[in-house]
């Protein structure tokens, strides 16, 4: 029998989702999926799954669960956050970005997401849901997909997919950075001839406050408004994941992964595929700005993003490997420190703290 | 639209290049714009699109989008580019895009007004019509499904008549029941699940429109003919009775 988790808190919103459901947006169906894909990449190698498996997916806060019917394996990527493991009155706390191994009938606690407004909780074998049109990911507006079409509540128990968790636990060396660098690059059009010289200028050269109206839909910005050459209303055309549409208003909303498929605002830009896992990181209150790039160049940061994150999985190490690693370096920095300056011992009082 | 249809069309043969222009849409789609109005000409020539990449699907794109006026292409950029795409896709013999009448038009009981359709009497009044008014006209027409979207399943039909057209509601409802059969400027929808919106409520129809479980997942496709019919309260109860038992097949007539 394969091993569940039982929900004893869900978190503000945690959902199942994986890498999307394509191919049915000419039904009016999004893609959904994970906010952050590369996270969702990350958090499956580390238990060894394939890249695009079913995972849950937290906002704000994780929630806390008694893991039953045999042990898991869990990884958190996209977020720094605690990871606290409670059996037998001993609590025992991890970090993100490694394998954990949860032994059955263990409560697992995810406090307050930090840096990061979403995140990637994945299980070895992966959520075990139905797969509908292709794909676990959960439309909460739809109401179908994921559990039972809805965000995660307590009391329901959600079954993991089977798995072998012999091999050794997995660490990622070197975690990509969460901070946000304060802009967005974006590619301009469908519609940017629909807004003034002036709104243009304002859109590229000022920034944005991500509003208190944001989720899986999209991100209400608070700033300066566009103005339009003659209205926002276009016949409704094609959306995608990243598209900057703006209603009458003049204040830009950021379309996420769960937005409609047609809409029919003028959209000034789009946010590029590369940039899209820090969009959905992106928490209320948070400054944005845009940056216009072509779509060639958009495309080559996607590639070049791409490789980063092939090459993450391909370092990933046993966890004990890497505090080896770590020792080694410790070692050769001793063997050098007697000789040299006082700041190169601190780099190996560094490597000291890594391992601690 | 088979490829013999293409065929017997060939003297009619042209380039998608003349035809639209590509507006960028970042690094994994761009649109394929036939136009800026809705007309059924270009609409067609939007799903005529459409079907020959579908036929044919180019290396690298994923999937596409008809809307009434473009075509959206999505790509996946680590086995493409929007460059190369766009090149094959201008080149591409689109040949004849006719309008033709719908080969099936379904037939969807509604109840109107009362709680069923709340904006029937604004809608009345706002058009200087009889509540009977409004209905025939909204039910002596033959739509003609032109996009799906907003939400899973919801079909736009047009053309609403004109003395029907009005503006959105200034202020959209919170929570519009699924089954809510709408109006708004020339067009006229069904909501196929619970959600905010801001078109007027007519009427309420028992029927599903949207099934995860079934491929293709909707009850309508582009082209296909849409006749809303007049329910009085006993028959629609009796209906989603039905639906809800699973026992009700959808009516549906033959056209040509």
């Amino acid at each position: 029998m394969s091993a569940a988790i039982a929900i004893l808190q869900p978190g503000p919103q945690t959902s199942v989702q994986d890498a999307g459901r394509l191919g049915f947006q000419a039904f009016g169906v999004p893609v959904c999926g994970a906010l952050d894909p590369p996270a969702l990449r990350l958090a499956n190698a580390l238990v060894g799954n394939e890249p695009g498996a079913a995972a849950l997916e937290l906002r704000l806060a994780g929630p806390a669960f008694e893991v039953t019917g045999g042990p898991a394996r869990l990884a958190l990527t996209g977020a720094d956050g605690v990871i606290e493991v409670e059996q037998g009155g001993e609590t025992r706390r991890f970090g993100p970005w490694r394998a954990i191994d949860i032994p059955e009938r263990a409560r697992v606690r995810i406090g307050p997401l930090k840096a990061s407004g979403s995140a990637i909780l994945a299980f070895a074998g992966g959520i075990d849901v139905p797969c509908v049109l292709g794909s676990r990911a959960t439309d909460l507006k739809g109401r179908f997909g994921g559990h039972l079409g809805r965000a995660l509540m307590a009391g329901d128990v959600i079954a993991l997919g089977a798995s072998s968790l012999d091999g050794p636990c997995l660490e990622l060396q070197n975690p990509p950075s969460l901070t946000f660098g304060g802009a967005l690059r974006v590619v301009l059009g469908p519609q940017a001839d629909a807004f003034t010289e002036d709104g243009l200028a304002e859109f590229l050269g000022t920034a944005y406050r991500v509003s208190r109206e944001a989720d899986r839909m999209g991100l209400r910005l608070e700033g300066t408004p566009l103005g339009f050459r003659r209205g926002a209303d276009i016949v409704s055309d094609g959306i995608v994941t990243g598209s900057i549409q703006v209603p009458g208003s003049g204040l830009p909303i950021l379309l996420l992964a769960d937005h409609q498929t047609i809409g029919g605002y003028a959209k000034i830009a789009t946010v590029i595929s590369a940039d899209l896992p820090a969009a959905g990181r992106l928490l209320p209150g948070a400054s944005v700005r845009f940056i216009a790039v072509s779509v060639a160049q958009a495309e080559e940061a996607r590639r070049a993003q791409e490789r980063a994150v092939a090459q993450q999985i391909a370092a990933l190490l046993p966890v004990r490997a890497l505090a080896r690693v770590d020792l080694e370096a410790l070692l050769r920095e001793n063997l050098v420190s007697g000789v040299v300056s006082a700041l190169e011992s601190d780099e190996g009082r560094g490597a000291m703290d890594r391992i601690t | 639209m088979t490829e013999e249809k293409a065929e017997q069309h060939d003297a009619g043969s042209r380039r998608l290049g003349a035809l639209a222009r590509f507006l960028d849409l970042g690094d994994t789609a761009f649109a394929v714009e036939f136009g800026t109005v809705i007309a059924p000409e270009i609409n067609a020539l939007v799903h005529r699109t459409a079907a020959l990449l579908a036929a044919h699907p180019p290396e690298g794109m994923v999937e596409t989008v008809p809307t009434f006026r473009s075509l959206l292409v999505h790509y996946d950029p680590r086995r493409t580019c929007a460059a190369a795409l766009q090149e094959s896709l201008a080149a591409l013999d689109i040949g004849e895009a006719r309008v033709e009448a719908p080969a099936r038009v379904w037939r969807i009981p509604v109840l109107y007004g009362g709680e069923a359709g709340p904006d029937l009497g604004d809608v009345a009044r706002a058009t200087g019509l009889g509540e009977d008014e409004v209905i025939a006209r909204h039910a002596g027409t033959v739509y003609r499904v032109y996009v799906q979207g907003f939400l899973p399943g919801f079909a736009y039909l047009g053309d609403l008549p004109a003395e029907l057209d009005l503006p959105r509601l200034t202020s959209p409802r919170v929570r519009v029941p699924a089954g809510s059969v709408a109006i708004a400027q020339r067009m006229t929808g069904i909501y196929p699940v619970e959600s905010p919106g801001g078109w007027r409520l007519i009427g309420h129809t028992p029927l599903r429109f949207f099934d995860p479980a079934r491929a293709p997942p909707t009850l309508f496709t582009p082209g296909d003919g849409v006749r809303f019919v007049p329910a009085g309260p006993d028959e629609h109860a009796a209906i989603r009775a039905a639906v809800a038992r699973g026992a009700h097949v959808p009516d549906c007539e033959a056209s040509r």
